[in-house]
């Protein structure tokens, strides 16, 4: 019988094609991406995440330095973060808050014997020779997150999340002849989340990363912002046939540092694997690094060292205990989460998908929309103002939801002034809008009537714009008795304007249609 | 042995040094063969030399030094960073 697919001999032929372009010069990246949109149906990826997350405590883990990014180099430094002898090191109670935080939103086991072992390497941004980690004994084990990709939903199961403090930074450009050691990160509070290697494609590790950058701006835990490397990625990434029950040897890509390029990293590293298992070479375990620039990977490292880290408990930190007690306070900070108020959103306020998760992209801006729907129940209008116009404004000026000068009660009646009719949406958030953005303690209504933009619907002042407009227009009258009904618009439109768009359109069309019909 | 801990550590030793710690690694070891004679079965490792645990501080910004003193002691430095010897090649 035979058992080749279809979709198999296409496979072939696609790795053939690329095989081909990846031997080309190098300017022909560019096509070669155009291909890596899709892996051939045969093969599966398989992606397992690390994600450092920077903790914003006001100091570093282990002594009073701020923690903070930013400042001249080698501001925040202490003899603790120089590892100069005889110092001592203290925990940050904070991090270890934000670190059961992070837990126990993410359905963690919380350990609550815990203590810090010394890994040790030398490298020159590690002062003391050794960090201090919790990488054999996490904080948090196993736990999960759930993400939606095209409509499906799927847990990805972590391994567990742990705590650490951060290096230094090593400048490698700013001079010839050295290497620059800025200290000010040494010994910052870090996360280190480890997924299982639970992801399939590129798109799952992009909503798994847009995910929990979302969840740890919820929890206030880290500003997710990967550009000031405040949240990192190293992505494993193997192939290997589906149905295959073992693993393909995995290369892990460094040096992303946005949720962007790890899915580009991983759409790249994906089409390299397949060739060179079509063409039956050796996969190497390799670190590579990513290329922002080209959207490629390098090796950086071809030979995975035989690592010898030595750990060994930390004999300058005491053990920490947690209390049942301690978790449960912890616990009742934990703000509601976006899936929590999406799921209210879509059943409460009647809101689409679209707008629930809008909505919810950041905390403070479903706050204030929360804040908004106690001043009124026009909960799909409330929801497009939010997305609307305030976004715009958001946009536009630059400012988070944080900085909007209007208050939840003022937007409420805005939105009322256009439900009840007394304005048109336009005109409300248009100009009325942008009147109150530059007065926000007016009272709305008070305010347009000042500015004469209330709407009119009264019929005796409509009437002889309506008779004036038809008037003037006496051939498309006669076209639209004829049959023409699509010009109803453009009488419409030309109504409205010599109202200066305070005209209520939907008397204006009644007052029309009447004119038209009866003549 | 000598050789790779030499390599972990970063240092490097004539021949008569490595001798000498050789030996001095011998005598470590037997030491910790002599512990390894004592039967420790049900008994939890020491993690810390006190009983106390949670010893934790609040996050209060505090103690930090001047980047004058900070750079102060380094064999190479200017008025903002630390200077050691080239750790990657340039890329090609």
């Amino acid at each position: 019988m035979q058992l080749n697919h279809p979709a198999e001999r296409r496979d072939g032929f696609f790795i053939k094609a690329l095989s081909h372009i990846s031997q080309a010069p190098r300017k022909n990246w560019l096509f070669l991406r155009f291909f890596m949109q899709e892996i051939p149906q045969a093969y599966e990826i398989v992606i397992g995440l690390e994600v450092h997350i920077q903790l914003s405590t006001n100091t570093k883990l282990f002594c009073g330095d701020p923690a903070s990014f930013g400042s001249e180099p080698n501001t925040h430094v202490s003899p603790i973060t120089l590892a100069h002898p005889g110092t001592l090191p203290v925990m940050n109670k904070k991090a270890i808050e934000f670190a059961v935080k992070m837990g126990l939103a993410c359905q963690c086991e919380i350990e609550i014997d815990n203590y810090f072992a010394r890994k040790n390497y030398f490298y020159p941004d590690l002062p003391k020779g050794y960090q201090v980690s919790q990488h054999t004994t996490p904080i948090c084990k196993g736990g999960r997150v759930n993400i939606t990709v095209g409509g499906e939903e799927k847990n990805v199961q972590l391994n567990r999340i742990h705590l650490e403090e951060d290096a230094g930074k090593s400048l490698h450009d700013v001079e010839d002849a050295n290497t620059c050691i800025d200290l000010n990160r040494a010994g910052v509070p870090l996360l280190e989340m480890v997924t299982e290697p639970d992801l399939r494609s590129s798109e799952e590790a992009f909503a798994f990363l847009t995910e929990i950058r979302k969840l740890v701006r919820y929890l206030g835990v880290c500003d997710g912002n990967m550009e000031e490397g405040s949240m990192r990625c190293d992505a494993n990434i193997s192939v290997r046939k589906k149905g295959d029950p073992q693993l393909g040897t995995r290369v892990e890509v460094k040096n992303l540092n946005s949720i962007r390029n790890v899915k580009k990293a991983i759409e790249f590293e994906a089409v390299r694997l397949v060739n060179q298992l079509e063409r039956n070479e050796t996969i190497l375990q390799q670190t590579r690094s990513f290329d922002a620039g080209n959207g490629t990977t390098f090796s950086t490292r071809e030979k995975e060292e035989a690592n010898d880290y030595r750990y060994f408990p930390e004999p300058d930190l005491t053990p920490f205990h947690l209390t049942e007690d301690f978790i449960e306070e912890i616990r009742n900070t934990i703000p509601a989460l976006p899936k929590e108020r999406i799921r209210k959103y879509r059943v409460e306020n009647q809101l689409s998908a679209y707008d629930a998760s809008v909505l919810t992209e950041e905390k403070e801006f479903s706050d204030y929309y929360d804040a908004l729907i106690l001043h009124t129940d026009l909960y799909k209008p409330a929801a497009n103002w939010m997305t609307g116009p305030v976004k715009t404004w958001m946009n536009e000026t630059g400012n988070e939801i944080g900085a909007f000068p209007l208050s939840p009660a003022s937007m409420a009646v805005l939105i009322s002034l256009v439900e009840d009719g007394k304005l048109s949406f336009s005109i409300a958030s248009g100009r009325l809008f942008q009147k109150l953005l530059d007065n926000p303690v007016k009272e709305p209504l008070v305010l347009a009537m000042e500015e004469n933009l209330l709407q009119e619907s009264n019929v005796n002042m409509l009437e002889p714009l309506v008779e004036d407009v038809l008037a003037s227009h006496a051939e498309k009258v006669k076209a639209f008795q004829k049959g023409k009904k699509g010009l109803l618009g453009m009488f419409v439109g030309e109504v409205m304007k010599r109202s200066k768009g305070k005209a209520d359109p939907k008397v204006v069309n009644d007052l029309l249609l009447e004119k038209l019909n009866n003549k | 042995m000598v050789d790779k801990l030499a390599h972990l550590s970063r240092l490097s030793f004539k021949k008569e040094e490595k001798q000498e710690i050789k030996q001095d690694l011998q005598k470590i070891i037997q030491f910790v063969e002599k512990l390894n004679e004592l039967d420790t079965t049900g008994v939890e490792p020491l993690l810390h030399m006190s009983e106390e645990i949670n010893v934790l501080r609040d996050d209060e910004v505090r103690d930090s030094i001047s980047r004058e003193t900070a750079l102060k002691n380094a064999p190479l430095h200017d008025e903002q960073y630390f200077k050691v010897p080239k750790v990657i090649k340039p890329p090609q």
